[in-house]
This record gives structure tokens, C-alpha cells and sequence, in this order.
């Protein structure tokens, strides 16, 4: 019984962090093309604000990155982190 | 007093500095492959805990992050002292206009993104960068990379907090908490998750890139020894043997997570901090708060000369 619980725990883990780096990686990746598309539409009309609009570019990417490094962080938790606490408090309950 | 430059003592003193700027790094690497327990397969685990002090509540665990953020300030104080050895009005030597150049940038980015007022902090801003930078790029040297500790750059975000609630705070206490009830008062508990937010998401920011990076190299080595394995096992002797897929392609990966992830993320980390500081500080109340306590200066020394 016990394995099948370890089991279950371990996929879990695992679809969990598939899951969640998947959809969380949708939106910054949306949103950064969306920002890099205008950057390089503004750089084309006026070529000479090229090193600020890359500038603002780099840094508004950054901050749209923001969401998919959480989502990165929580992966990175349930797969090295959550199974080995939740497979303890399994056998500390039994 | 004039320094000589090709003199015997400024040279003995140049090599000195060099050689104590290059020491820590030696010397990391060193406690590394003493203490580095042997590894096979894949294997991502947090910084090494050299040695515990105990203490009243709990021990107190020496971390490979700790010391590794120890030798990198101690390589960027010598390497400074380098840069400003034997300096002169008129520039003889060629590593006085790398200092010049670096100084001189990071005031002239001080004053476009913060303003006159906020020039002091030009030397706060550069010393983030030059130590973030630094800390991110000893994955070069197969070292753990202190940024990728949460604990360490989750205190540079605590520092930060601390400089823009400070600043925020010049603007007088009604002001401050008068900033947490716009537009609508509703909004407070929003408005505090929001402050404590901009920590946190500046913390996860730069541990989860540089994290991501090292997490990624570990999985591409793994897996490049096993195609090597498959596809080049069939070589006789020792040569099958050797992963020889793992020469040079883990490189060209690492020059992106590596070198332009980390010093991205040391200019955006010290730009947020730039950003964050100026724009919680408003110069109109802080002013008007000066003109009131300078009024009541004058009441109370014409109430003392009555």
C-alpha cells in the first residue's frame, strides 16, 4: 500500500511540474514577443533610438519574465523538494 | 608625490594586489574539491554546507554560498585597488581609464534613471552590479554561483526594501501611510501586498534565472553522456569510454546562461533597485516637509529670543 502511495506521490510530483511550467510559460512567452515585435516596429521608424528602445526592450522583458520564473521556481520545488517531504510525512503518519 | 611607474616597489605592489585579488578564487576552489562529496549522474543540490556553529537556537550552517560571496567581495576590493593603484591627475597608466570609464558610466546611469538628487548612490548602484555580476559568472569557473542561493540575494532585497521604505518614509509618516489608502481606501490590504511584493518578485527574479541556467547545463551534460554513450560507444577502448559529445557544446550554452544571463541580470537587479528608490521618493513632499521644519526652527528660536 505504501508503495502505491509513494508511487502516486512521486507522478503527481512530477505531472505537477510539467504542468506548471507549461502553462506558466504561455503568458511571459506571449507578452515578450508582443514587446519585442513593437520594439523592433519602433526601431524601424525611427533608427536612430535604437540603443534606448533596446535598452526599455531588455528591461520590460525582464519584468514580463517574472511570472514564468515563478512558475519555474515552483517546478524546480516539486521536483526536488515536495517529494521527499511529502513521501516523510507519509511515513510519519503511518 | 610623483609615483614612479616602472619603479621596483610599484611593480612588487601590483603583483601583490594581483595576487591577492586571484587568491580567493583559488582558494574556494580548493575547499570545493576538498569538501565536494564524489557525484554520478545527475545531481542538482543545493550550496555545500562546509561547517555548523552552533548557536543558542539553532546552528548556524557555513555555506558554500556564504564563502563563495565572501571571496567575491574580496576579489572586487583588490581588483578596485588595482585599478586605482599608482593613480595620477594626468593618466599614465592604461588601467586609470578603465576605472575612469567605469565610474564615470555608472554616474552618468545614476543621473538619467534617478536624478540629481539620488547622485550619491551612484557607488551603492555599482557596487550591486560588480557584485552580482561576479557572483554569476563563477559558474565559469565550475563553482557555485552564490546568486543561485535564495538566501543571499534575498538579503540584497531586504537591504533594498529597507532603502525605499526609507526614502519613502523622508517624505513625511502621514504621506507614507496616506500612500497606502489611494486611490481608494478599499485598496490597503492590496497596496501592502503589493510592497512586500517588489522584494520578492526582485529576489525570485535573479535566483530563479541563474538557477535555471545551472539546473539546465546539469540536465545538457547528462544527456549529451548519454547520446555520446549510445552513439559513440562503439569506438574501441578507452575512447568509447569518454563523453566526447561534452567537449565544446555545453560552451556555446553556457555563454548564454552563463555570461549574458548573468550580467543581464545584475543590470536589471540594479535597475529595478535605481527605479524603485526614486520612484517611491517624492521630492514635493520631502520639500515641503524641509520648509515646515524650518518654519518651526524660526518660531521656536523667536519664542527663545522673547
Amino acid at each position: 500500500m505504501l508503495e502505491l502511495a509513494v508511487g502516486i506521490i512521486l507522478g503527481c510530483c512530477a505531472l505537477g511540474a510539467g504542468i506548471c511550467m507549461g502553462i506558466g510559460a504561455i503568458g511571459p512567452g506571449i507578452g515578450e514577443g508582443h514587446a519585442v515585435a513593437n520594439a523592433c516596429e519602433a526601431i524601424g521608424r525611427q533608427p536612430e533610438s535604437k540603443s534606448a528602445v533596446t535598452s526599455t526592450m531588455i528591461m520590460g522583458c525582464a519584468v514580463a519574465e517574472t511570472t514564468g520564473i515563478y512558475s519555474l521556481v515552483i517546478a524546480i520545488l516539486l521536483i526536488f523538494v515536495a517529494p521527499i517531504t511529502m513521501v516523510n510525512m507519509l511515513k510519519s503518519l503511518l | 608625490m610623483i609615483l614612479d611607474c616602472k619603479s621596483l616597489r610599484f611593480k612588487v605592489v601590483d603583483w601583490l594586489l594581483i595576487a591577492l585579488a586571484v587568491l580567493p578564487l583559488v582558494g574556494i576552489i580548493v575547499l570545493k574539491i576538498l569538501f565536494a562529496p564524489p557525484t554520478e549522474g545527475i545531481s542538482i543540490s543545493g550550496a555545500l554546507v562546509y561547517f555548523t556553529i552552533p548557536m543558542p537556537l539553532q546552528d548556524l550552517p557555513i555555506t558554500e554560498a556564504q564563502i563563495n560571496s565572501v571571496a567575491v567581495v574580496l576579489f572586487i576590493l583588490f581588483f578596485c585597488l588595482f585599478l586605482t593603484h599608482g593613480i595620477a591627475v594626468r593618466p599614465n597608466t592604461k588601467r586609470q581609464l578603465v576605472a575612469e570609464w567605469i565610474v564615470e558610466t555608472c554616474r552618468n546611469l545614476v543621473l538619467d534613471n534617478m536624478g540629481p538628487f539620488f547622485s550619491g548612490f551612484a557607488p551603492f548602484i555599482a557596487a550591486i552590479m560588480a557584485i552580482s555580476g561576479v557572483s554569476s559568472l563563477l559558474s565559469l569557473l565550475g563553482l557555485f554561483p552564490p546568486t543561485s542561493d535564495l538566501n543571499i540575494v534575498g538579503g540584497w532585497a531586504i537591504l533594498v526594501f529597507i532603502l525605499i521604505t526609507y526614502y519613502k518614509l523622508k517624505g513625511g509618516l502621514w504621506s507614507y501611510v496616506k500612500g497606502f489608502l489611494e486611490p481608494i481606501p478599499i485598496l490597503l490590504p492590496l497596496n501592502i501586498l503589493g510592497e512586500i511584493a517588489t522584494p520578492v518578485s526582485m529576489t525570485f527574479r535573479h535566483y530563479g534565472n541563474v538557477l535555471s541556467g545551472s539546473v539546465i547545463a546539469v540536465l545538457i551534460g547528462a544527456a549529451l553522456t548519454g547520446a555520446s554513450n549510445l552513439l559513440l560507444g562503439w569506438l574501441p577502448g578507452f575512447l568509447g569510454e569518454i563523453p566526447l559529445l561534452r567537449i565544446g557544446i555545453p560552451a556555446v550554452l553556457s555563454l548564454y546562461f552563463d555570461i549574458f544571463s548573468g550580467c543581464l541580470q545584475a543590470f536589471i537587479f540594479a535597475m529595478l533597485t535605481m527605479l524603485n528608490v526614486s520612484n517611491g521618493f517624492s521630492e514635493e513632499d520631502y520639500q515641503r516637509r524641509l520648509q515646515k521644519n524650518a518654519e518651526k526652527q524660526k518660531k521656536k528660536e523667536i519664542k527663545k529670543s522673547k
